[in-house]
C-alpha cells in the first residue's frame, strides 16, 4: 500500500497542464503568423521544438534526472515556441537551434533546471543571438515579396541567398531609422506613411500577430493560469513612457498604441514577463516588476541601439526579483495594520 | 443579519457530503470490547481512577482531570475493566497510549445521574461540571471547554461564535446533529453564553446546509434566544476557528494571540450539545456522532461510544473490497489510522474508507515553479512556496521569519500545488525540527551555565587556596630567615613537602568541586536556572499542542 499524506484530495492540476495551456494560448498569434507567412512558421516551430526536446533530454541525462516527467512537462516546448515567436520568422535554422540550445542548456539546466533558473531562458536566447548576430536578428520578412513556401523554407534552411527583397527591417526599426535619418525634419506621420510597412495602428500584419497574442493572453488570464498584475502593469508601463514622450512631442515619438502593438510588447506582457519562475511572486512585487519591465522596454526600444527592448528589460528585472520580493512581502492574517 | 466579512485564500474541493447526509443519526450497537484512551483532549493526561478487575457503570468517571487544563474520561457502558495498559492510539504515529480496556456486561447500566438547571448554578460550578463531564471541543481540536469559558480578564467578550460550518469534505456529523438536535445545541450555546457574557452570539453555518440552517433558526426561536444564525459562503477552511471568527466578526486573530483577548470565542455545535447534556442531564461525554463514509456500501452518521475499535464499526459502514485505508477526520486535515484496533475518540468526527480510486497516490513531486497558487490559497496569507524553499534548505530561521508558526496546516496549499509538493509535510517537518532544536538548546544552555559556574567556583577556590598557602609560607619563612645558613637544605625540603601537600589538597578540592557540581545539593541560583530550563522544555513540548489548538480550535 502506498503511503500518502494529507490532504488526500488534490485539485486536478499539474505543471504539464499549465504548460499546455500556455502553448494553447500561443495558437492565435501563431495562426496569424501562418496567415501572414504561410506554413514556414510551422517549420520554424518544429525545428525549435525538436532542438528543445533534444537539449532537454541530453541535459537531463547528464544531470542524472528522470527523463519522462521532465520531458513531458512541456516547459521546454514553451521555451522553444516563445523563442520562435520572438525571433525573426525567417531566421536561418542554425540561429534558432543556437538560441534554443543556449536557452535550455545554459539558461535553464546549468542553473538547476525547471524552477531554478533566475533568467527567462527565451529572453536569454534572444539577448545572446541579437548580440552575436545583430544583422540576422533584425531581418523581418517583407510581406509583399510574394515569396512562396518553398522560397521561404529555402531561406530558413540556408539554401538560398538572403536577398534584401525577401526581408526587411521591423516596423519599429523602420520608424526609428526614418526618424533618425530625417534629423527632426521628418515627423512620425511622414515616417509611418509607407503602407508596405505600416498598418492601421502599428506594423502592417505584425499588429495582428500582436492582437493574436493579446487574445491568447487574455484567455490565460481568464483561465487563471496567469495573474492580471504583471501583464496589465507591463502594458501600463509601456503606455506611460510612450504616452509621456508622445504628449511631449507628438511628431517625434510614436503614440502608445503603436508601441503596444509593435515588437514584442504583447508577447512580453502576457507570455514572457508572466513566467512565474523568473518573476516576482508578491502582489505588489508583480506590479513593480511588470510596470518597470514595460517602461524599461519602451525606453530601450526608443533610445537604445536595438530594434526592441523587451528582452533586455525583462532580463534586467529578473535580476531585481529577489530584492523586490524581499521588500514587498504582504502582511499576513492578523498582522494587517 | 450582520454583514459578512471575507477571509483571503481558501479552496473549494468537491464536498462529497450528499451520501452521508441523507439518513438520520443511528446508534451503533454495543461493541464487544472498549478501549478508552485516557488522553483524549489537549492538556495533561487524566489520572486513571480504576484498576483491572473493577466493575464500572456507564458514565462512571474512569479518568480524572489532572490539572485545570485537562478533562475527565468516562466508561461508555457498564462492564468489567480488563486492563489499564498501553494500547494503539488513534494517532498517525501508531504509538500506543494508556487506555482503559472494558469488557461490556451488556446491561448498559447508568450511574446515578445528577441533572441541574444551568440557570441556578454559579459559573464556577458549571465549569467544574464541564470539566468532570469531559466536555471538550468536538470539532477535532479537543480543547477542554471549561477552560475556554473563562473570559479574558482585560476585556469584555464581543462575540461568541458557534461553529457549524463543517467545511471539511465528506463530513456531515455536525450537519445531521444540527438538523436533529438543534434545540439541544441552542440550549448548550446558552450555557456558554451565560458563562462568557458576550455582546452577541453568532452561529455560522456553511450555506451548503440549508436544512441545518433552518433547524437552527427555528430552535433558536423556539427557546426564545437572540442568537443570530448566519449562513456563510462555502469555502474551505471556513470552519477553521480563526476563519469563521473573521467571516462573522471581521476580527483577525494572530497566531500569538488567544481569541478572547481580541473579543471573540468559538465553540463547535457538537460541543455545545454535549455541554447541555452534561449540565442539564448529568450525562458525561461517552459517545459522539461520527460520519462513516467514503468507499463504503452504507454511508451515514452513527452515535458511537468512545473507545469502540475501528474494527467493530466496519460492519456499520460496510467498506467495499478495494478499501485500503481508513482516514480519521476530513480528507484535508485528517490522517490515516494506523490499525483497525485504533479506537473512536472525542476527536473522531469522521472515518473515511479510502481506496486507490478515491484517494489515488499523488503524481510524482515536481520542482516548485513559484506559480504562487499556494500563496493565493493560504487562508493565513503566508507564502508557502518561500516556506518550502527554506524548510527544504533547513534554513529554519528563515521559515520563522516567514511566519511558519502561523500555518494552521489546513492543506489548502498542497491541494492547489501543480507540482504536487506535499507542502504541509515540509511545514510539519520544519516545525518539529525547530521544537526539537529549542529543546536541545534549552538543555545545552543549562549545561553551559552549569559548566561556567563550576569553572568560576574552582577558580575562586584556587585563588583562596593560593592565598592561604602564601600566608602559610610567609609564616614559615619569617622564622626561617633568622635561622643560620646551614639549615638551608632542610628548609628547601620542607618547602617541597609543603608544595606537594598543597598540590594534593588542590586535587582533592577539585575532585570535590566536580562532585558538588554534578550530584551535590544545588545552590539556590542553580536550582532557579534548572527550573528555568525546565520551563523552556515545557514550553517546547507544549508548543505542538498550542499549534494544533489554534489550528482547529472550535472547528
Amino acid at each position: 500500500m502506498d503511503f500518502i499524506t494529507p490532504p488526500y484530495l488534490t485539485q486536478d492540476i499539474s505543471i504539464r497542464r499549465i504548460m499546455w495551456r500556455v502553448l494553447a494560448a500561443l495558437l492565435p498569434g501563431i495562426a496569424v503568423c501562418l496567415w501572414l507567412l504561410g506554413p514556414v512558421i510551422l517549420a520554424q516551430l518544429a525545428i525549435a521544438t525538436l532542438t528543445a526536446l533534444a537539449a532537454e533530454g541530453l541535459m537531463l541525462r547528464l544531470r542524472g534526472r528522470p527523463l519522462a516527467p521532465f520531458l513531458g512537462d512541456g516547459s521546454a516546448v514553451v521555451t522553444a515556441w516563445l523563442i520562435t515567436l520572438a525571433f525573426p520568422p525567417l531566421a536561418p535554422w542554425w540561429l534558432t537551434v543556437v538560441g534554443v540550445a543556449f536557452a535550455i542548456v545554459v539558461a535553464k539546466h546549468l542553473y538547476g533546471g525547471l524552477g531554478q533558473n533566475p533568467f527567462n531562458p527565451a529572453m536569454i536566447a534572444f539577448a545572446v543571438c541579437i548580440v552575436s548576430f545583430p544583422a540576422l536578428m533584425s531581418q523581418w520578412p517583407a510581406l509583399d515579396a510574394g515569396a512562396g513556401f518553398g522560397e521561404r523554407l529555402a531561406l530558413i534552411l540556408g539554401q538560398a541567398p538572403r536577398l534584401d527583397a525577401l526581408t526587411g527591417a521591423t516596423p519599429l526599426d523602420a520608424l526609428k531609422t526614418a526618424l533618425r535619418l530625417g534629423e527632426g525634419q521628418v515627423g512620425v506621420a511622414a515616417a509611418t506613411a509607407d503602407r508596405a510597412v505600416f498598418g492601421h495602428i502599428a506594423g502592417r500584419g505584425w499588429e495582428w500577430v500582436a492582437a493574436g497574442h493579446l487574445v491568447g493572453g487574455l484567455w490565460l488570464m481568464w483561465r487563471g493560469t496567469i495573474g492580471w498584475r504583471v501583464p496589465i502593469a507591463f502594458l501600463g508601463g509601456m503606455t506611460m513612457v510612450s504616452g509621456a514622450l508622445w504628449l511631449w512631442q507628438p511628431d517625434g515619438f510614436a503614440n502608445p498604441l503603436f508601441h503596444l502593438f509593435s515588437g514584442g510588447t504583447m508577447l512580453g506582457a502576457f507570455f514572457i514577463a508572466t513566467d512565474p519562475v523568473t518573476g516576482c511572486t508578491t502582489p505588489r512585487g508583480q506590479l513593480i516588476f511588470g510596470f518597470s519591465a514595460g517602461a524599461l522596454a519602451c525606453l530601450i526600444r526608443i533610445f537604445g541601439g536595438y530594434p526592441d527592448g523587451v528582452a533586455f528589460a525583462v532580463l534586467l528585472l529578473n535580476l531585481c526579483v529577489p530584492i523586490i520580493d524581499l521588500y514587498t512581502q504582504p502582511p499576513i492574517f492578523g498582522m494587517k495594520k | 443579519m450582520s454583514a459578512l466579512f471575507q477571509f483571503n485564500g481558501g479552496v473549494k474541493p468537491a464536498t462529497h457530503k450528499a451520501r452521508s447526509a441523507q439518513t438520520p443519526i443511528d446508534t451503533a450497537p454495543l461493541p464487544t470490547l472498549l478501549v478508552v484512551p485516557l488522553h483524549q483532549s489537549i492538556g495533561s493526561q487524566p489520572r486513571p481512577l480504576v484498576r483491572a478487575g473493577e466493575h464500572v457503570k456507564k458514565g462512571q468517571r474512569i479518568g480524572a482531570a489532572d490539572k485545570w487544563l485537562s478533562s475527565a474520561v468516562h466508561a461508555p457502558t457498564s462492564g468489567k475493566v480488563l486492563a489499564v495498559e498501553e494500547r494503539v492510539a488513534a494517532h498517525p504515529s501508531g504509538l500506543s497510549a494508556l487506555s482503559i480496556v472494558i469488557a461490556p456486561d451488556g446491561k448498559d447500566e447508568w450511574i446515578e445521574l445528577e441533572p441541574f438547571d444551568p440557570a441556578t448554578l454559579p459559573p464556577e460550578r458549571v465549569r467544574e461540571i464541564l470539566r468532570d463531564a469531559g466536555v471538550v471541543g468536538l470539532g477535532g481540536a479537543v480543547f477542554p471547554s471549561h477552560v475556554k469559558t473563562e473570559a479574558a480578564k482585560t476585556r469584555a467578550l464581543e462575540a461568541l461564535v458557534i461553529n457549524g460550518a463543517e467545511c471539511e469534505p465528506f463530513m456531515t456529523c455536525d450537519d445531521r446533529l444540527m438538523r436533529e438536535r438543534a434545540e439541544g445545541i441552542a440550549r448548550g450555546v446558552a450555557i456558554f453564553r451565560d458563562l462568557l457574557r458576550p455582546r452577541r452570539v453568532l452561529v455560522g453555518i456553511e450555506d451548503n446546509k440549508p436544512e441545518a440552517i433552518a433547524a437552527m433558526l427555528s430552535a433558536v426561536e423556539a427557546i426564545g434566544e437572540d442568537f443570530t444564525v448566519v449562513p456563510v459562503p462555502t469555502r474551505y477552511p471556513a470552519g477553521g476557528a480563526k476563519q469563521l471568527i473573521r467571516v462573522l466578526t471581521g476580527k483577525e486573530i494572530p497566531a500569538d494571540r488567544r481569541s478572547p483577548e481580541m473579543g471573540a470565542q468559538c465553540f463547535n455545535v457538537a460541543t455545545a450539545y454535549t455541554a447541555w447534556r452534561a449540565v442539564a442531564f448529568g450525562e458525561p461525554v461517552i459517545s459522539r456522532i461520527v460520519t462513516l463514509t467514503g468507499n463504503v456500501e452504507r454511508a451515514g452518521n452513527w452515535e458511537i461510544r468512545l473507545g469502540t475499535p475501528l474494527r467493530e464499526i466496519l460492519p456499520l459502514m460496510r467498506p467495499k473490497a478495494d478499501t485500503n485505508r481508513y482516514i480519521m477526520g476530513g480528507p484535508m486535515m485528517g490522517f490515516e489510522l494506523p490499525s483497525l484496533e485504533a479506537p473512536i475518540v472525542k476527536a473522531s468526527n469522521c472515518i473515511i474508507a479510502g481506496s486507490p480510486s478515491l484517494f489515488p497516490p499523488p503524481a510524482p513531486e515536481m520542482p516548485c515553479i513559484r506559480c504562487g497558487a499556494c500563496a493565493r490559497a493560504c487562508p493565513h496569507e503566508l507564502q508557502p512556496f518561500e516556506l518550502y524553499w527554506f524548510a527544504r534548505a533547513r534554513n529554519f530561521g528563515k521559515t520563522q521569519e516567514y511566519k511558519l508558526f502561523d500555518c494552521i496546516e489546513c492543506g489548502g496549499c498542497s491541494y492547489v500545488c501543480p507540482a504536487r509538493i506535499p507542502l504541509v509535510q515540509y511545514f510539519r517537518f520544519a516545525k518539529s525540527e525547530i521544537w526539537s532544536r529549542e529543546r536541545d538548546k534549552a538543555s545545552a544552555d543549562a549545561a553551559k551555565a552549569r559548566f561556567e559556574r563550576r569553572q568560576a567556583r574552582e577558580a575562586r577556590e584556587r585563588a583562596e587556596k593560593a592565598e592561604r598557602l602564601a600566608k602559610a609560607s610567609e609564616r614559615k619563612a619569617a622564622p626561617a630567615s633568622t635561622a643560620p645558613n646551614d639549615a638551608a637544605p632542610d628548609e628547601t625540603e620542607a618547602a617541597r613537602k609543603a608544595a606537594i601537600a598543597a598540590a594534593i589538597e588542590r586535587a582533592r578540592v577539585q575532585r570535590e568541586g566536580v562532585q558538588a557540581g554534578n550530584t551535590g545539593d544545588p545552590d539556590a541560583t542553580r536550582r532557579e536556572e534548572v527550573a528555568g530550563a525546565g520551563i523552556g522544555q515545557c514550553r517546547a513540548v507544549d508548543a505542538p499542542d498550542a499549534g494544533q489548538d489554534s489550528r482547529r480550535e472550535g472547528q
